[in-house]
């Protein structure tokens, strides 16, 4: 870590003023990964620009339902919050199923999102990385690669995305509000994070300069059954193996009116599984089709040399709790 | 300075056998106990130092660049294998760092940035620019390894031991299990990264080097260092007054130390060097992988005919480490033909050491689940099959065992567990999507002492002191040490002082082996016997000074008594295995031990429960990989090598038989500081399998393994 | 602690180190928060973190360093009466922030009785993890006062209405943040249990 200069912001505006005025400046919320990342070398901000008092620690109902979360409501607060506990189970499950008490009293919403993976070789600058270093090649192809990905990877990253909130958010429908020098725009949860393909480096599709303000969780899937399951290697305090985030809305005929199903931990971002959606929805949901939809989609894996466990982890996980999900209905 | 008041009221003697609360206790919990990196308010002149690791698997420095750190601010020097003060002979490789451009494995020390503060050492030392010529490297153990060879000694003991025809005996058997167990590379991680502080006073031949240490032995240490930078002894000083845990690897002391010490005499200033987290899997010991072969032949009824452990295992380039899993099958079962056998394998990789209970833990494993599985071949209860192979003697040796609880613990335990109540047919239990099972394995850890001093004072003022320079890594030893003096001198231990953990006092061995209290305590109570010796024969007030006497163990301590010694102990489990993910969760554990007599139930029951925690995370989270294609381990942090969480562990309980042996030492004890990780993994394994009815043989059962297997 | 902290600069440090080489933004800044009741007042290299300005600033070495990513809980502290990693926490972000360690967590001489119940209890080894599983466990029994739920409470039960009884099983998960190798985890949870029942 190289010196560098602090700014604290007292609104948006400021913070995106300062982010332009300091060359190579970051934002700092909570800090969890950023400052770990800046020990190791990794991150090395010329400047850090401190937007963690801005006013955007609430959680809003907007008039039109849903709700809006601010960029730096912290992890636990949220997933405490009686609304999102009451009608989006699946995100206050996918927070509390992440990190630590303490850690979740930290970690903002927005971070949360913008959270780099745990690959061993992003975190080790004394080896080749595409993300860290673009050019040097994917050191975890060739070497360890368990916790990898096995879907959507590419030649040049086979990263993992290692967030749990942002699974369930791509399973909710979830959007993000950015604030940037050229005003402000909003982002599907689903479109936010990349797939690693020739510009591993890029994570996300925030331009250089833009702040996340807000997540907004939409009325569509409110209130709709929803759940969160994920796999570790310990009981606590570690991150995925594999998880799945499920929304599943039984009509009254006993057909899929509204399904959303998302894998953590087997891709570059938290993975939408269309197929198995598109297989399901209108149709009855027995066990026959849950599997087959599950299936469906896990068929698109390309497992690595260590890591073909995911596939039926996932699909198990996945099937589970759809399957709780569908029984669970009135 | 080191002297602790014990802070307990005055407890009716005798003191042993008294569950007397920790005397530090307070200082822990309140946050003043120092450790350390943390000895004192930091001097003002204080530098901080943080090494280099090496990037590549093997080769050679050829260019170290360090304008761009010390053009840094804050940044005083860059020592270089080039510009490093040279050191003295030492009979280990690992501490002679920057001496040379040799780069055995990844994450050998190549430099040492030293600043003015912590965060400008981190930064000084990330800007130092190492090139290297790079060789193949090999950090691959395979069984077959060309590299191979049978080492003179495993664990101090002879690496190969037969008797009898142990393969004709297995060929003609008529039930026979031939079974290779797997045991990966393990971390002790301590909670306490290991962390020095070294100050130099005075000049020439007045020079003195002080050192607080984070290690299991302040006098080892100064050995060490005495032969580094060319002193004698009584011109170093070695603390290590509170340890962070260790569980073998401050066994020794490790190159922190030394590079503290270079450091603090190259700027002259006082240095604290406290080693970042993921540094320690490479310089500070592992437990080694093993792959073991356990051949057991049987006759039908279950008496054991032929036993064979054959043990790979490998050690680095620099230095010799034979991980003795091949040692506790020469203990626990009678067998007329019997071979027990290590090779090790030298590769590119860092070098190993103790991780707690070496040889045992991952030896009983492979032989306690092969038990249970030939259990399994012949239809027989494996508790049973264990006590029809009970040997009368110690099967290597042929001595008479000092006192041997292995029967008492497994039917005590089987009766505590419930296990008379079990099922014995695997992959029988289903609740919803987990299938539970339990399972047994015995654990046996040998009696180990060592000679040590100490001295025993009546003060004026009616106050006794004891010092001896043991160390409490955490396992009660100032408590234990002043129960013991108190009740060798028939007085309330709240009136014993004890000091530890420095050189300035006598003489002591290290926190290792489970022989802490053995060796450091027959010191300590032949001091007290003297003096209360003395002090029955002195009349009038005492002296000023007070009265002291000394003791020196070395004669009986080192005596080789004609029987085995060893502690025993049986270990139950009850796990789930769910069956959608493959996750291992463990719902029970039980502990039941003969280890002699237990000097303080308090802490010996923590020792036990903290033994079969860490069992727990060898059977089920930790592991860690010989990067194949960059060398050193993938993972390094505690994110990625997996300790055990609160929430893996459920309800543990430990027991334990009395046992009065009196071939041991003077308070009738044996150690307990390791047996509880011995059998641990193997009940926890024979339990998933009574869960699942698939016999994984390798280590740890995570859901890669786990999962695809049930499918 | 009965005294105030000093107004200080990092020993050592000179004061010409507070610009970049180049003249650029200044790389230390001035913060004022609160540690167990008092003041402090100091200027911190942007880079350092809350646990080591604790540790090496402020000499209160309670909150320990077992990992310095987040990944131990050993430097677990309250700020503003939440439980956090120190190690993760810049000391410049902290200005005007409340902290409380170890070193503050018993009134006077009297323990909390948290620590007095790890006393009783044998919760602890060799103590490293103690300072944070202690900090940790006060900060969880605010959070579960406040009904704050956790991965082990039941998804149907409403949140925020009156506070989540604390089982073992809630115990074992709230504080799983905190790492002990001693493996005093079953002395933790009694001693948590001791003062919650």
């Amino acid at each position: 870590m190289k010196p560098y200069g602090y700014v604290r912001a007292r609104s948006v505006e400021e913070a995106t003023a300062a982010h332009a005025a300091h060359p190579g400046a970051r934002y700092l919320a909570g800090g969890t990964n950023l400052v770990d990342l800046m020990k190791h070398g990794v991150e090395t901000p010329g400047t850090l620009v401190d937007v963690s008092r801005l006013p955007l620690d609430t959680v809003e109902e907007p008039p039109g339902g849903g709700l809006r979360v601010g960029a730096t409501v912290r992890n636990s607060d949220l997933a405490a919050h009686p609304l999102v506990r009451e009608r989006y189970p699946v995100l206050s499950q996918a927070l509390l199923a992440g990190a630590s008490g303490q850690l979740r009293n930290i970690a903002t919403t927005g971070g949360n999102l913008l959270q780099r993976t745990r690959c061993p070789y992003f975190q080790d600058t004394g080896t080749p990385c595409n993300k860290r270093a673009p050019g040097t090649g994917c050191a975890a192809r060739e070497g360890v690669h368990r916790d990898h990905a096995v879907l959507g990877h590419s030649p040049h990253c086979v990263a993992t995305h290692p967030s749990d909130m942002a699974v369930a958010l791509a399973a909710l429908d979830a959007t993000v509000e950015l604030r940037g020098p050229d005003g402000e725009r909003t982002v599907p949860v689903t479109e936010f994070h990349r797939l690693p393909g020739d510009h591993p480096e890029r994570d996300t599709v925030v331009r250089p300069g833009e702040l996340i303000t807000a997540v907004v969780l939409p009325p569509g899937t409110a209130g709709l059954p929803s759940a969160y399951r994920k796999a570790r290697d310990r009981a606590s305090y570690a991150f995925a193996l594999a998880s799945v985030a499920a929304v599943l809305d039984v009509a009254g005929d006993g057909t899929v009116r509204h399904v959303a199903l998302a894998f953590g931990g087997l891709a570059h971002r938290p993975w939408r599984a269309r197929l198995a959606e598109t297989a399901l929805l209108g149709a009855a949901p027995t066990e026959d089709a849950l599997a087959h939809a599950v299936e469906a989609e896990l068929g698109l894996a390309q497992p690595l040399r260590d890591n073909a466990f995911k596939v039926p982890l996932a699909r198990n996980l996945a099937h589970r709790v759809l399957s709780e999900l569908a029984a669970d209905r009135p | 300075m080191h002297s602790t008041r014990a802070r307990v009221p005055a407890a009716p003697a005798p003191a042993l056998g008294v569950a007397t609360e920790r005397i530090e206790g307070r200082d822990k919990v309140t946050g003043t106990a120092r450790y350390a990196g943390e000895h004192a308010r930091t001097p003002p002149d204080c530098a901080y130092a943080w090494p280099v690791p090496a990037t590549v698997a093997r080769g050679r420095v050829t260019a170290v660049d360090t304008a761009g750190a010390l053009a840094l601010p804050g940044t005083l020097a860059v020592l270089t294998p080039g510009t490093a003060p040279r050191l003295g002979e030492s009979d280990d490789p690992t501490l002679a760092v920057l001496q040379d451009d040799a780069v055995p494995h990844r994450g050998w020390y190549v430099a040492l940035a030293v600043a003015e503060t912590l965060e400008d050492a981190r930064a000084a030392a990330q800007a130092v620019r190492v090139t290297y010529a790079t060789e193949p490297h090999d950090v691959t153990l395979t069984e077959d390894h060309p590299d191979a060879y049978r080492p003179e000694q495993a664990g101090g003991r002879p690496a190969l031991r037969e008797r009898g025809d142990a393969g004709g005996a297995f060929t003609a058997a008529p039930v026979r299990v031939d079974v290779t167990y797997r045991v990966p590379p393990l971390h002790n991680h301590p909670m306490e990264p290991h962390a020095a502080f070294a100050r130099w006073d005075g000049e020439g031949d007045g020079a003195h080097l002080t050192v607080y240490d984070s290690s299991q032995g302040a006098d080892p240490v100064r050995t060490a260092l005495a032969a580094l930078f060319r002193l004698p002894e009584d011109r170093i000083t070695v603390v290590s007054e509170h340890v962070g845990g260790g569980f073998g690897s401050k066994g020794t002391p490790r190159p922190h130390v030394v590079l503290a010490a270079m450091a603090a005499r190259h700027t002259g200033r006082p240095v604290k060097l406290a080693l970042p987290r993921g540094h320690l899997a490479a310089v500070v010991g592992h437990r080694a992988p093993t792959i073991q072969r356990v051949r057991l032949g049987a006759e039908h009824d279950g008496t054991l005919t032929s036993l064979s452990h054959e043990v790979t295992t490998h050690t680095s380039r620099v230095k010799e480490f034979v991980e003795q899993a091949g040692l506790p099958a020469r203990v626990m079962y009678a067998s007329p033909h019997s071979l027990t056998d290590h090779h090790v394998v030298p590769l590119d990789v860092p070098t190993p050491s103790w991780m707690r209970a070496p040889g045992e833990a991952p030896g009983m494993y492979a032989l306690e689940s092969a038990m249970d599985e030939l259990a399994g071949a012949l239809g027989m209860d494996p508790i049973e099959l264990r006590v029809r192979n009970e040997p009368a003697t110690e099967p290597d040796s042929g001595l008479p065992f000092s006192s041997r609880g292995l029967l008492a613990c497994l039917r005590e335990g089987a009766h505590r567990f419930g296990w008379a109540d079990r099922d014995p047919r695997p992959a029988a239990r289903r609740e919803g999507r987990w299938l539970t099972g339990t399972g047994v394995a015995a654990a046996t850890y040998p009696v180990l002492v060592s000679p040590s001093t100490a001295a025993a004072t009546a003060r004026h003022d009616g106050g006794y002191d004891i010092t001896v320079n043991a160390t409490d890594i955490g396992t009660g030893a100032r408590t234990v040490l002043a129960q013991i003096a108190a009740d060798a001198l028939g007085v309330a231990v709240g009136s014993v002082s004890i000091g530890i953990g420095s050189t300035r006092l006598p003489r002591a061995p290290l926190a290792g082996g489970s022989s802490g209290t053995a060796s450091w305590g027959w010191a300590v109570h032949r001091a007290c016997t003297r003096l209360a010796e003395r002090l029955a024969r002195h009349t009038g007030p005492l002296p000023a000074e007070g009265v002291t006497a000394v003791a020196d163990t070395a004669e009986e301590a080192g005596r080789t008594p004609p029987f085995a010694r060893h502690a025993f102990g049986a270990h139950f489990a009850e796990v789930q295995v769910d069956t959608g993910t493959g996750e291992v969760r463990v719902r029970r554990l039980l502990g039941v031990y003969a280890a002699g007599r237990i000097l303080n139930p308090r802490t010996a029951r923590s020792q036990f429960i903290g033994g079969m925690v860490m069992g727990l995370g060898m059977a089920l989270t930790e592991h860690s990989t010989a990067d194949p294609a960059f060398g050193g381990f993938a993972e390094r942090d505690l994110a990625s090598y997996h300790v055990p969480s609160n929430a893996d562990v459920p309800d543990v309980d430990a027991h334990w038989i009395d046992e009065d042996d009196p071939h041991l030492n003077p308070m009738g004890s044996k150690g307990i500081g390791e047996i509880g990780i011995v059998g641990t993994p193997a009940a926890i394994g024979n339990a998933v399998h009574h869960a699942t009815g698939v016999r994984f043989r390798e280590l740890p059962l995570t859901p890669d393994r786990v999962l695809p297997a049930l499918a | 602690m009965s005294t105030a902290h000093p107004p200080q600069d990092r020993a050592g440090t000179p004061d010409a180190g507070d610009g970049h080489p180049d003249g650029a933004a200044p790389t230390r800044s001035r913060v004022t928060f609160r540690v167990n009741g008092e003041p402090a007042d100091l200027t911190v290299d942007h880079r350092a973190t809350l646990l080591d300005v604790l540790r090496e600033d402020l000499g209160l070495t309670g909150a320990k360093k077992g990992c310095d990513h987040g990944q131990c809980g050993a430097c677990t502290v309250l700020v503003d009466g939440r439980r956090a990693n120190s190690c993760l926490l810049l000391a410049v972000a902290q200005d005007g922030a409340e902290v409380i360690t170890i070193e503050g967590l018993a009134a006077g001489d009297e323990l909390h009785p948290l620590q007095q119940a790890f006393l009783d209890r044998d919760a602890f080894q060799c103590g490293y993890c103690t300072s944070g599983q202690l900090c940790s466990a006060v900060g969880m029994f605010a959070e579960a006062a406040a009904g704050h739920p956790s991965h082990v409470t039941d998804p149907a039960r409403p949140a925020g209405r009156g506070p989540v009884e604390l089982t073992p099983a809630e115990i074992r998960e709230r504080l799983s943040g905190n790492l002990c190798r001693c493996g005093a985890y079953p002395h933790i949870v009694a001693a948590v249990e001791d003062v919650t029942r």
